[in-house]
């Protein structure tokens, strides 16, 4: 059964100089448990930072001056962070499939990497989308502590 | 358990102090972009101004270094796409330095190395260049 240790709650303005603060917190976060390696720790990094991101450009597109709201959890088997907005959703089971990497047309997707990113350097991801906003939650496992 | 994207410091994660700022310098026929500091939605757009600004003064082969970025996420990939395409529909060449950092998995993870010539040193990715 997962117990959480800790658990802190955020907001930060829908503005891309938030960013690095967010990144700043995973990574405090993370070190809070020290089995997790640096490496995990920048994947992870990389995962909340697009998930934030995806957040971010949600309200600018609806024109919403809400915070986002960000959840950090630190349980005995996971780090876990739930980043929520306001925007218009979306379909994540009906996002355009990129060309593979050999056809000339991939150049032209300059866009639609975030989501593949969260979901290779996560362990879990939970996308949960609708007119009223998105939540995504993303994981990472924690290795078990050795005496 | 080891992450996909390494880190750039040997273990130790990065600390976000280095401001973000891309230089220029010509090496033969090849223009180097320096990028430093983090690209993301934040620093995307200075990335895209400059990059655009050197393939519109001209400049047909283009070197991006960011070997020195603490931090890039599919913003700043995309950026790295959108300058490829623009380079390549004139005729041009473009490299990336990316060495011994986690960017190099970065770039291997999203498949970009065979969209990009990727090299570990900007000596190697101009060492064709001629006066």
């Amino acid at each position: 059964m997962t117990t959480d240790l800790a658990c802190i709650d955020f907001e930060i303005p829908a503005r891309s100089e938030y960013l690095s603060l967010v990144r700043s917190l995973v990574v405090e976060a993370a070190e809070m448990d020290a089995t997790l390696s640096q490496e995990r720790i920048e994947d992870f990094k990389v995962a909340v930072s697009e998930a934030t991101t995806n957040a971010i450009e949600a309200h600018a597109r609806a024109c919403c001056d809400d915070s986002i709201q960000i959840r950090c959890t630190l349980a005995d088997d996971c780090l876990e962070f739930h980043v929520v907005d306001r925007g218009f959703g979306f379909y994540p089971d009906q996002l355009q499939v990129l060309p593979e990497p050999d056809d000339p047309s991939r150049l032209n997707f300059e866009r639609g990497l975030g989501i593949y990113l969260m979901r290779v350097l996560s362990d879990r991801v939970d996308i949960r989308s609708g007119p009223d906003g998105t939540e995504v939650r993303l994981a990472i496992n924690l290795p078990p502590a050795t005496e | 358990m080891t992450g996909l994207l390494g880190n750039a410091n040997g273990g130790q994660v990065a600390s976000p102090l280095v401001e973000f700022g891309v230089t220029a310098a010509s090496c033969g026929r090849w223009e180097v972009l320096t990028v430093r500091g983090e690209i993301d939605m934040a620093t995307a757009p200075r990335f895209r101004q400059r990059l655009l600004g050197v393939i519109g003064a001209g400049c047909q082969c283009v070197v991006i270094d960011i070997s020195g970025v603490e931090f890039i996420d599919s913003t700043g990939l995309g950026v790295l796409m959108g300058g490829a395409k623009r380079v390549r529909s004139a005729g041009g060449d473009i490299r990336l330095v990316a060495a011994g950092s986690h960017l190099t998995e970065l770039i291997k993870l999203t498949r970009l190395d065979r969209v990009l010539d990727v090299f570990d040193s900007v000596s190697a990715a101009t060492e064709d260049s001629s006066p």
